[in-house]
């Protein structure tokens, strides 16, 4: 057993870093490879849009000046990094002139404590489902029940977010149909907001754990009926060990190895938000602003949100590579 | 590591004569149930195991000596089931015990040396916590320090360094697996150890220090043991005792000198002969493998379709497995 090493993290943190160049020169490039002057181009799409641009003129000297796109394309380049790296992602085309950076830096909590607890939710409930129904031992009437809670998986995601808003918000008005918070409140630190926040996420997050269960419950129950021909699992039962342990330590701690990796991969792509969930329950996340980009054609918003994309699941694939092998021995800090 | 002192002839009759019977198997059938009828992987098997004698078994691949291993562990996977007989070990009937009296006598009475150690032990969990596993499970909880004592000197046992206590087993050759699992196999005295086939897949000098290791740990403990394997020239070295099996039924129970200088049924005369010698190149006398179905057996012997000597009797009557001299039992026409 190698330790983590300095070269093995250093090696893993250079390639991040490449990861994160690579995606912002790929963002830096696509809209200079429009013929013409993407600024001008950008202002005067928006003309055709609504008619008249106030400031327009103003805007784009702005731009210009911004990325000085008067300059030959490595002084452009070299500015463009610079402010990635300090994290200014420039102006909002649509809503000029908010800043990316706060449009994010407003959306990017919300979406990041909804669809984390949702996903971890879901990865444990999901697991537990799946390496249930592959178990020999479950009994009975757990094993009829289990399949069950893997038909929601079928419905589209939409489908499931629009009857849950029909039945318990407008329905039973156990829970608010849209938002993330109720009005008049003090957001910080506080219980009624906390309260209030726990009480407004609720559905949007069943919606998401109940859609997406199903995918880690079938991997899990594959992943378990192939362990179980295992040489070691028949040796833990000769060993007269009691069934949880057999299952738990041998059955399941084998089993959740690969879906620790979809796991980090996941999470990594939390960030990017979750559109359809966020837009039906006009979640202010980070979904809904990728939403609202897209509508818009707000180019440099969408940048910037597929530029926190990028980061977000390079950095898990980061964290994933440097604590992986504390979960799977096999895999060494001195190889790959 | 000791070598033994090879035995005697005259020193085995004597003193297997008096010794007590550990495990005795009477009338044994294993089916697999399959959707074209059962496969009798075991039929009407009967045999004994003496106080401290290593019983060699062996047949041809398919033959049934696995699926007889793992009905005495109570292992058989399904679809597989012990339709029939008795699995009396130190008097208790195995083939009735469920639950925890089965657990309880897992491990403690009889353990297991399975095939392909290779991927018996899991490769999550280092050495040490694998075999502390099997203590705990049926001696609870053990104090720390006395524990590590306890494992480190069972590794001794098996000429395994005090390192690898700590090591996963993907840190381990094939050669010191093996005798990890054997390690285990002895970590609480049991009467009954099975091994099977302990040294397929290793090169020829391991095969002899497994080997070795397994004569050593007999001599130190008394205990009985199965070894299961096709390979000829370890039987001799190992074995006291040789079952031959074909087809799922015992045809020949003989001390090892006498099956490799008197054979009497056909098939174990044919499997002496095609034992391979550097001295002499010899034509294969077995040339194919089983020649009916499992599942369908002709009535009569189990051999006639590949027996040189087949007579009308043969086609007939399926001749029982007799005492035809002192200790040497045969299941053939030939001798009536
Ligand atoms: N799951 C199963 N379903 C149907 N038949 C099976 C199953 N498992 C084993 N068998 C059959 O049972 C018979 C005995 O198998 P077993 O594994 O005991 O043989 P073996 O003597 O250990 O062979 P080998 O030397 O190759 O290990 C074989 O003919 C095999 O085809
Ligand atoms: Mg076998």
């Amino acid at each position: 057993m190698g330790g983590l090493t300095p070269k093995y993290v250093l090696r893993r943190v250079g390639m991040w870093l490449l990861t994160i160049w690579l995606g912002a020169t790929i963002i830096f490039v696509i809209p200079r490879l429009a013929p013409g002057d993407p600024v001008a181009a950008m202002v005067s799409r928006l003309t055709a849009q609504s008619g008249y641009v106030e400031n327009s003129a103003q805007m784009i000297e702005a731009w210009r000046a911004r990325f000085g796109l008067d300059g030959p394309w490595y002084v452009q380049y070299y500015n463009y990094l610079r402010s990635v790296l300090t994290l200014d992602l420039g102006f909002s085309l649509a809503s000029f002139p908010s800043r990316v950076d706060e449009m994010i830096a407003q959306a990017l909590p919300w979406t990041l404590g909804l669809l984390t607890i949702a996903v971890i939710i879901s990865f444990f409930v999901g697991n537990l489902v799946g390496a249930l129904m592959a178990w020999r031992r479950t009994p009975g009437w757990i094993r009829a029940f289990l399949p069950a809670t893997l038909t929601f998986t079928s419905i589209p995601f939409f489908m499931l977010g629009i009857l849950l808003i029909y039945l318990f918000a407008f329905g039973l008005r156990w829970f608010p149909p849209s938002g993330a918070y109720g009005r008049g409140l003090e957001i910080g630190f506080n219980w009624p907001f906390i309260k209030s926040v726990i009480y407004y996420g609720t559905l949007p997050a069943i919606s998401i754990v109940v859609t997406s269960m199903g995918f880690w419950a079938l991997g899990m129950r594959g992943m378990m009926i192939t362990n179980d021909g295992e040489d070691y699992m028949i040796l833990a039962e000769a060993k007269g060990l009691a069934p949880q342990r057999v299952f738990w330590s041998y059955g399941v701690r084998n089993s959740i190895l690969p879906q620790v990796t979809a796991l980090a991969l996941s999470l990594g792509g939390i960030a990017g938000g979750s559109t359809l969930v966020e837009y039906i329950f006009a979640y202010p996340g980070m979904g809904y602003l990728l939403y609202l980009g897209i509508v818009n054609t707000d180019y440099t918003l969408i940048q910037g949100i597929v530029f926190i994309l990028i980061a977000g699941t390079s950095t898990a694939v980061l964290l994933l590579d440097l604590l992986y092998p504390l979960i799977d021995p096999r895999i060494t800090y001195s190889k790959g | 590591m000791t070598v033994s002192a090879t035995h005697t002839v005259g020193d085995l009759e004597s003193s297997a004569k008096n010794r007590n019977v550990v495990l005795d198997i009477r009338n044994l059938k294993v089916y697999y149930a399959t959707p074209t009828g059962n496969v009798r992987a075991v039929d009407d098997v009967s045999f004994q195991v003496y106080e401290s004698e290593i019983i060699g078994l062996v047949g041809e691949s398919g033959c049934g000596k696995t699926t007889t291993a793992m009905a005495i562990l109570r292992l058989v996977q399904p679809p597989g089931r012990i339709t029939g007989g008795q699995i009396l070990l130190d008097g208790t009937d195995l083939a009735s015990l469920h639950g925890q009296a089965l657990r309880d006598v897992r491990w403690n009475q009889m353990a297991l040396i399975p095939q392909g150690a290779m991927n018996s032990l899991n490769p999550v969990m280092k050495i040490n916590r694998q075999i502390a596993d099997a203590i705990e499970a049926h001696e609870g909880r053990q104090p720390a320090k006395e524990l590590k004592e306890r494992i480190i000197n069972l590794l001794a046992t098996v000429g395994l360094p005090s390192r690898v206590y700590g090591m996963y087993p993907h840190e381990l050759s094939g050669g010191m697996k093996q005798r990890a699992c054997i390690a285990m196999a002895i970590a609480l005295h049991p009467s009954l150890v099975i091994a099977d086939e302990p040294t397929s897949a290793l090169d020829v000098v391991v095969q002899r220090v497994v080997g070795e290791t397994l004569l050593d740990v007999k001599e130190r403990l008394g205990v009985s043991m199965i070894v299961i394997g096709h390979d000829m020239g370890l039987m001799a070295q190992l074995v006291d005792r040789l079952a031959v099996m074909y087809a799922g039924r015992m045809v020949e129970i003989a001390p090892v000198e006498t099956v490799f200088h008197e054979p009497l049924h056909p098939y174990t005369q044919l499997l002496i002969e095609s034992i391979p010698s550097i001295k002499q190149r010899k034509p294969l006398k077995l040339t194919e493998g089983l020649t009916h179905d499992l599942r369908n057996p002709p009535p009569g012997c189990i051999f006639q379709l590949r027996c040189p000597h087949v007579t009308d009797i043969c086609r007939e009557v399926n001749p029982p497995l007799r005492e035809l001299r002192s200790r040497h039992f045969v299941a053939c026409h030939l001798y009536e």
